[in-house]
């Protein structure tokens, strides 16, 4: 391995490897804000498996993940946290990953998954199945979301599709149906017995608790699979940042390409909303919140991921610290922080910006 | 468009409004005729069917064409102001705003029934209307269209968990705001209307009066400048008649989503961009689209009724769809 | 190539936007090695031609060729290895850098593992640098002006190194000396390097300076092409853009210089 001098004109150094066969430019502030990231993302993830009735000290946390431990303190850990905060990581970086995907792919802050509907489709969905069919196991509820999701986001997709797909039209589109779900689904809401509404309106704002292994091991797998496409797909997302015209004269499949990453974005969210229920601003939020830290231009994937799973987590245990008694969904938490977090950057930027 | 058949589709728009409003009078679980409904309105004899027309379906009327005529305008005034053609109430945290009011109102400070919180869902849509408007206008680019729709984004995501954490914890604030999230215009009477009236003829006058300003700012501030419009004070003055135009629908009758959005593309697509058109198009358009969804909500599950927010959605979006398959969206 | 045929052609192109032909039954064959300028009026086609050309458009009817097949059967990223374009108006990402846009030209020469090489380097350096664009290497592309950001996207083509270049009105928004620079290089590009270049102008001086090979078209058909020096004259110019002039040589250059009649010789 090779690591040369960074270049006077390109910034960043360049890594290669095997004599050139692999070749990556890797930008400094980029790096460094990862590294910043998995830092944090670990240590909050060990905060993150401490909390609860049973609390337990970082240094115990992570003398237990090491092997050491008690049994109880084991069992904790093993059985009830880790799943849980594996869970939150996971569903994170699918969501973060996801939204940075759509932002580029409509070239507009504001996409994220809600953009195809999906967010509102899972939520009709998930709502048929508690308060329509009455079935109340999480199974059954996850299904009727992934379901309700997928088939708003092929509707959108089928009727936005017109000698291919442009960004402005799928918005436009996901908007539509995104409001016919709505409303639907809160017509189901008025219509439902309250107890059956409350179950849905919990459901409906995403929730990690009592998340098992069951959960994360499809998750682990699909993410798998998913998040290696995604990343392979990113340089296509590049030149398609560019323009249609200028991508397909740098010889990028246009049509091809934009849909198998809209089909990916939806994947990784059907996933992640099996998984969790529909989690409100993490898409939208960990991209944007990424980019400013990175100040790279670009989809930026892997640090919005990172920065998915650790709004996520940190949301998940601030809500379990701050109501330990009510087990309030996590969705709460990262509409509040994330809501927050964004309206600060945007109101500090521009100091940001006059000193740079 | 020769602004002869422009005053023409105008005219044709008014007398269909006319009818909806005669329909709105006339249909429900209850039909009366309609020669029965003219002689009920301008004479009450005491009659069961004079009281249904009087007493409940005239202000029901009346307030729907408020509404839909506030959140036509202010939906046309909102993309005119941010340039996007995506910006309605809902995205710029008016809805959320109000929606938060009224949360606290009756699950934090015990206050029930409707005229108890038109008054904190109409401050909150103001503050939130406010917030956004300054987080988007502290940079040094001013209120961009960009930065408007993340701000409003930003506030409303944390005001719906603010939102959804108290009803979580309070049931009774729960049931209150699932009914009254949905949208719908059932159960207003006459002093609801007398509530939010003044707002919604004040805020209409105000959007009216902006359209000549709005039409040299669209074609961007630079160009306004020149053209002498005041950039800010257009500003200013919009947003604050769109917190007037949501704040009163919004607290009238629930966040109603789709006609803020869906109506200005539409009056767009039939006069052009020149915004008098469009907002005169959008003033007389919504309310039909409204009062024509709340008298289909009233008869489909008859003798049960649909809120008129779910109806607007399952009208609108469809027409909405076609449009933006059917032509380029007419650009702002 | 075989036997002269030109590397690029198109024949019997019909062009349409859904149902509105633009461009029928036209023939063109852009000659190796030359510096080719499309003129015309406004709407006549040029720039529809340049875009089916740059297989951005498919053609209703016909085909174009390059080298010796159907450009649409080639696949995407070895076309591009051959063929670059500058469109008419391109949108840069928001926030991006100069240097990392001009090192998004390098899209068709990269793959999966290998996705910075020496070449990449050298390339988008010397794009930068025959662009005069290596002092703005740092500069996020929105602060720059119109004609700064034009430098830039035709560093982008330049770097994807392209031994065909298609630009779609490449001096728009520059000033006379950047529009004499950009010209400078597209002829610096031809003479030193052994590029085709086609660009469409809407300058018929600059076209006629410059020019090895002119095409002229109106209402979606050629009406004249050649060297300037040969086709050029007040009748064509009459012809194509119904314009009275005088054709006088180029006291620099000896080429054609179209100067349009006085205003009393036009509106009598």
């Amino acid at each position: 391995m090779s690591v040369e001098a960074p270049h006077r004109i390109l910034p960043g150094r360049v890594v290669r490897l095997r004599g050139g066969a692999l070749a990556l430019r890797i930008e400094r502030r980029p790096f460094l804000v990862g590294c910043a990231l998995v830092v944090l993302l670990l240590a909050v993830a060990v905060i993150g498996v401490g909390t609860g009735d049973y609390p337990l000290s970082p240094a115990e946390v992570i003398e237990t993940l090491l092997g050491g431990g008690d049994r109880s303190s084991s069992f904790i850990v093993e059985t009830l946290r880790l799943p849980r905060v594996l869970c939150a990581l996971l569903v994170g970086a699918a969501l973060g990953l996801a939204g940075a995907l759509f932002q580029s792919l409509t070239r507009n802050p504001l996409g994220s998954p809600e953009v195809v509907g999906f967010t509102w489709g899972s939520a009709a969905g998930a709502v048929l199945v508690i308060t329509v069919i009455g079935a109340n196991s999480g199974a059954a509820v996850s299904g009727g979301a992934v379901a309700g999701g997928l088939l708003s986001a092929v509707l959108v997709v089928g009727l936005a599709w017109r000698h291919g797909i442009q960004g402005y039209r799928l918005i436009l589109v996901g908007i539509g149906i995104g409001l016919v779900m709505r409303a639907g689904t809160d017509y189901m809401l008025t219509r439902a017995r309250f107890e059956d509404a409350i179950t849905a309106a919990v459901w409906i704002t995403g929730s990690l608790n009592g998340r098992s292994w069951e959960q994360v091991r499809p998750l682990a797998l699909a993410l798998v699979v998913l998040v290696p496409v995604a990343l392979a797909l990113g340089r296509t997302l590049r030149a398609l940042e560019l323009g249609d015209d200028a991508a397909r004269a740098l010889g990028a499949p246009v049509e091809r390409g934009r849909l198998a990453l809209i089909v990916i974005a939806v994947a990784l969210t059907a996933v992640a909303t099996a998984a969790a229920g529909p989690i409100a601003f993490v898409a939208l939020a960990a991209p944007q919140l990424a980019r400013r830290l990175t100040r790279a231009s670009g989809p930026g994937l892997i640090p919005a991921m990172l920065m998915g799973a650790l709004l996520l987590e940190a949301s998940d245990c601030a809500a379990q610290r701050i109501w330990p008694a009510q087990q309030l969904p996590v969705g709460i938490v990262t509409g509040a922080i994330g809501g927050c977090y964004l309206a600060w950057l945007l109101a500090s930027e521009w100091r940001g910006r006059r000193t740079a | 468009m020769q602004s002869s058949s422009r005053s023409v589709g105008l005219v044709l728009a008014i007398a269909a409004l006319a009818v909806a409003i005669f329909l709105s009078l006339a249909l429900g679980a209850r039909s009366i005729p309609l020669s029965e409904v003219i002689g009920d309105l301008f004479h009450p004899d005491g009659s069961q069917n004079a009281t249904i027309v009087h007493d409940l379906r005239l202000p029901r009327t009346l307030l729907g064409l408020g509404v839909g005529a506030a959140l036509g305008l202010a939906g046309a005034l909102m993309q005119a102001l941010t340039r996007n053609p995506l910006a309605d109430p809902g995205l710029l945290g008016i809805n959320a705003g109000a929606a938060t009011a009224v949360v606290v109102a009756v699950g934090l400070l015990g206050i029930g029934g409707l005229t108890g919180y038109v008054w904190f869902s109409f401050v909150g849509a103001g503050a939130a209307a406010l917030v956004v408007y300054l987080l988007a206008a502290a940079g040094r680019g001013g209120a961009t269209p960009v930065r408007l729709a993340l701000a409003g984004t930003a506030v409303t995501a944390a005001l719906l968990s603010f939102t959804q954490a108290i009803t979580l914890l309070d049931r009774d604030a729960f049931d209150t705001w699932r009914f009254w999230w949905v949208g719908s215009l059932a159960g207003r009477d006459a002093e609801t209307l007398s509530q939010v009236a003044p707002f919604l003829i004040v805020g209409a006058l105000l959007a009216l009066s902006l359209a000549r300003p709005l039409n040299a700012l669209a074609l961007g501030d630079d160009a306004g400048r020149a053209l002498g419009a005041h950039v800010n004070r257009t500003r200013a003055l919009g947003g604050l008649a769109i917190t007037l135009l949501c704040g009163a629908a919004t607290a009238a009758a629930g966040p109603i989503a789709f006609i803020g959005l869906a109506i200005p593309h539409v009056a767009r697509a039939i006069v052009g961009p020149d915004q008098r058109w469009v907002l005169a198009y959008s003033l007389v358009l919504a309310p039909l689209l409204l009062l024509v969804a709340d008298v289909i909500g009233r008869l489909v599950v008859s003798p049960e009724e649909l809120q008129v927010g779910v109806v607007t959605a399952f009208l609108g979006a469809p027409i909405f769809v076609l449009l933006v398959r059917r032509r380029r969206i007419a650009q702002l | 190539m075989t036997e002269g045929r030109p590397r690029l052609s198109g024949s019997e192109l019909r062009l349409a936007y859904d149902d509105r032909v633009v461009v029928e039954n036209l023939d063109v064959a852009i000659p190796d090695g030359s510096f080719t300028v499309v003129v015309g009026p406004n709407a006549c086609g040029k720039s529809t031609l340049l875009r089916a050309l740059a297989r951005m458009l498919k053609p209703k009817h016909g085909a174009v060729v390059l080298d010796g097949a159907d450009i649409r059967s080639q696949p995407a990223k070895d076309v591009a290895r051959r063929l670059g374009l500058l469109p008419q108006s391109p949108t840069a990402p928001d926030a991006i850098t100069v240097a990392d846009l001009v090192a998004r030209g390098r899209y068709p020469h990269q793959k999966l593992l290998r996705q910075w090489s020496p070449d990449d380097e050298r390339a988008v350096s010397e794009a930068l640098t025959a662009t005069g664009t290596v002092e703005l290497a740092e500069r996020s592309v929105d602060e720059l002006s119109g004609g700064q950001r034009q430098r830039v996207w035709l560093a982008m083509v330049l770097a994807q190194e392209t031994p065909l270049l298609l630009l779609d009105e490449p001096t728009t928004f520059l000033d006379v000396a950047h529009q004499i620079e950009v010209l400078d290089l597209c002829a610096d590009l031809r003479e030193r390097h052994g590029r085709t270049l086609v660009a469409v102008l809407h300058d018929l001086n600059h076209a006629c300076r410059y020019a090895t090979h002119l095409i002229a078209m109106r209402e979606g058909a050629i009406v004249a092409e050649g060297a300037p020096g040969e086709i050029v004259d007040a009748q064509l110019v009459e012809q194509v853009f119904g314009l009275a002039c005088r054709v006088i040589p180029d006291p620099e250059t000896g080429t054609p210089l179209v100067v349009p009649a006085a205003r009393r010789v036009r509106v009598p």
